[in-house]
């Protein structure tokens, strides 16, 4: 720094410069690193090294505070401002000397697409082209269609299932023992056949897609592009990371608000994500479960894209804070490597399993605790009310309350019902918007309290669960009294 | 009427304490019987009251220009002539009494209607200036207000906010640095050096870019 610091820009007259030589006289103590930089951190109000120095040696601390003050009164700006400016003019000058630039080559085919992607024109049109491909037929389709199909029906369905029936049978004949392992709601036949069979062919398409779109450079560009819109729900473009990761895992995507700047901006992200957001597993549920009604699902998607605005919108204006400010860096655009992608893929479908699975364990546990207990019973039954005020029938009530401990767990059960008829079109809209919106699933709502504290996690949990019922209510009845047929 | 140094050097001193910093009258202290105070009270451009000094209409104007010529001068002396930041007060303090009516106007459009001086305080705008800002195209702009393909060099960054100021330094917006307008909706987007970034309106508006076409 000290060459940063060239006499013939200043020397022994700067102020900065004398202040920087009298706080390296002053420390007397090894930090390990040069006292010269401890004397630079300090005058650029490093709240770190600040506290050690005051620490280690509080005599001397108290005499540099008080040059520092002294040399921020020589100058307009912050002093790590004047720093940074000499650095730069140092980089200028060495980089002036020593690189030559070669002559610019005609824009490359990327950087061109480099361009287009950030084009407010292309961009929504992209958007959906990379939602469609990526989400819908690549997730939605393969992963939680073709891949599901096979792992469910044949490997489970045909051999794991019935040989650890089976095996239940044989080794553990009491009927309440072997419920809590092979019953209808058993670990191995449901926990681990949800955890196997289910979530992990989706979160892993998922987790493909998500890396190709994020090694090419796309998500800054989305994240600029919708900037303005996000603005207006009290969030800048940079939530859009935590947002596009709550299609493939809300859980996950709550504990990534943490990049967040503000706490407002966290606080308004995980009520979003808790409300709006579907996650991977839900969305290929949701998909079966409409398919053959194209004006349902899009009913589900305009109302989702509603309530994630109103909500959005009505929380920005009622939560306290200053406004965001929104900047980013723009990667050049890059052709995804394969080895990369799936590097990236194998290390974060291992951390999802690693925290995911034990709660699948567990909510088998807990569903069996509760239907032994006849806990649930009752739960049911207490919901079987704002159920049937949402135009559904009471046996709805059983995926609702599964739906918090998976929230898939919930779309299967009303699947279950879609198959044995028990579910009008308009009915299977009010039902798929009311629990895509419901609580998060019980993973989702343990990271939340944990990220957001008890308090609010706790209030974002009780607002979703009325809000959902709420927007199920209004649905319901606008497909009703209007005649709306799906 | 020619005001001799020490009388502009007194109205200065009293332009920027009442009526920039509005930190009420000024106490006379040892200035007491200077010729310089008696000069100003002679020529009406300043009223004693109860041993407290306090502009008058007159005084108050000529003040106002005395500011907005060293603030001129340094910006001069920085952006033109290249003198260092630790001089440019002391030298403009003396170039400041040089510069008449009219000069002051032609300096001013040579730096392309500046707004704040090298140490980031206002200059105040002067006729010239007025008259410029109807005509479109300034020398001197901030990122918001500038087009698609424009290049140029940031002139300065103007910003009361510290953690803004961190984020734009950490983006290597510096004075200096060579900038390219890449896209102006729906955000900024700006290339330094090798790098591109996007910014929202707010941050774009702090960075005064000196256009160069």
């Amino acid at each position: 720094m000290r060459q940063g610091m060239d006499k013939r820009f200043g020397g022994y007259c700067d102020p900065l410069e004398i202040a920087l030589e009298q706080i390296e006289g002053l420390l007397s103590r090894d930090y390990g690193i040069s006292k010269e930089a401890i004397a630079l951190l300090l005058m650029q109000d490093d709240s770190e090294i600040n506290d050690l120095v005051k620490k280690r040696e509080p005599e001397a601390f108290e005499k540099i505070s008080g040059l520092i003050i002294k040399t921020k009164e020589s100058y307009n700006q912050p002093l790590s401002y004047i720093i940074n400016l000499r650095r730069q003019e140092e980089a200028n000058r060495i980089v002036s000397r020593a690189v030559t630039l070669p002559e610019k080559q005609r824009p490359r085919f990327l950087e061109k697409l480099g361009l287009i992607l950030m084009n407010p024109f292309f961009g929504g049109p992209i958007l959906l082209f990379v939602l469609y491909f990526g989400l819908y037929e690549f997730v939605g389709k393969f992963g939680a269609g073709v891949l599901v199909n096979f792992l469910e029906n044949v490997v489970f369905g045909k051999f794991i299932n019935p040989f650890m029936i089976k095996l239940f049978d044989r080794i553990l004949p009491w009927r309440v023992i072997h419920e809590l392992f092979a019953g209808e709601y058993g670990i191995f036949t449901l926990g681990i056949r949800y955890a196997v069979a289910i979530i992990f062919p989706i979160v892993a398409t998922f987790f493909i897609a998500f890396s190709i779109i994020e090694d090419t450079g796309y998500l800054p560009r989305l994240a600029l592009l919708i900037d303005r819109l996000f603005k207006k729900i009290g969030l800048t473009g940079r939530a859009v990371i935590p947002m596009v990761l709550g299609f493939g895992c809300a859980t996950m995507a709550t504990m990534v608000t943490r990049t967040l700047p503000t706490k407002r901006e966290r606080v308004i992200a995980t009520l979003l994500l808790a409300l709006a957001v579907p996650c991977s597993a839900q969305l290929g549920v949701i998909f079966a479960l409409l398919e053959g009604h194209p004006k349902g699902l899009a009913v589900w998607i305009l109302v989702l894209i509603a309530v994630f605005l109103f909500t959005g919108f009505l929380a920005s204006r009622i939560l306290p804070g200053e406004r965001p400010t929104f900047y980013m860096e723009v990667p050049p655009l890059r052709l995804p490597q394969l080895s990369n992608i799936l590097i990236k893929t194998y290390t974060r479908v291992k951390w999802y399993f690693l925290e995911i699975f034990p709660m699948f364990i567990l909510a088998s546990i807990m569903i069996w605790v509760g239907q032994i207990t006849r806990l649930f019973d009752l739960l049911v039954w207490l919901l079987s009310y704002p159920v049937r005020l949402i135009g559904l029938p009471d046996k709805a009530a059983v995926p609702f309350l599964f739906g918090f401990f998976r929230r898939d767990y919930g779309a299967a059960g009303l699947y279950d019902m879609k198959k044995a008829g028990l579910l009008n079109g308009a009915q299977l809209v009010v039902a798929t918007v009311t629990l895509t919106l419901f609580l998060p699933c019980i993973a989702q709502f343990l990271i939340t309290i944990k990220e957001r504290g008890i308090k609010t996690g706790i209030a974002i949990s009780l607002f979703v669960f009325l809000f959902s019922f709420s927007i199920g209510f209004l649905v319901n009845w606008m497909l009703v009294s209007f005649g709306i047929s799906i | 009427m020619k005001l001799n140094d020490r009388a502009e050097e007194i109205l200065e001193t009293l332009w920027v304490h009442t009526k920039e910093k509005k930190e009420g009258h000024v106490d006379l202290g040892v200035s007491r019987g200077e010729p310089a105070i008696d000069e100003l009270l002679n020529s009406g451009y300043i009223r004693m009251v109860n041993e407290r000094v306090t502009f008058t209409e007159k005084g108050s104007k000529e003040g106002e220009k005395i500011v907005r010529r060293h603030r001129l001068a340094e910006r001069l002396f920085a952006d033109i002539l290249d003198v260092k930041k630790k001089d440019v007060h002391a030298v403009s303090c003396q170039f400041e009494h040089l510069l008449h009516e009219g000069i002051e106007d032609n300096i001013c459009v040579l730096l392309g209607h500046p707004k704040f001086c090298p140490h980031g305080t206002p200059i105040p705008p002067g006729e010239c200036c007025r008259k410029f800002e109807k005509k479109a195209g300034k020398i001197v702009s901030p990122l918001s207000a500038l087009e698609k393909k424009d290049k140029g060099k940031i002139a300065y960054i103007h910003t009361k906010d510290p953690k803004k100021l961190q984020k734009l330094l950490a983006m290597g917006a510096l004075p200096g640095m060579s900038i390219t307008i890449i896209q102006k909706f729906p955000s900024y987007v700006f290339q330094i050096g090798h790098s591109q970034f996007a910014v929202d309106k707010e941050m774009a508006e702090d960075i005064y870019v000196r256009i160069e076409r």
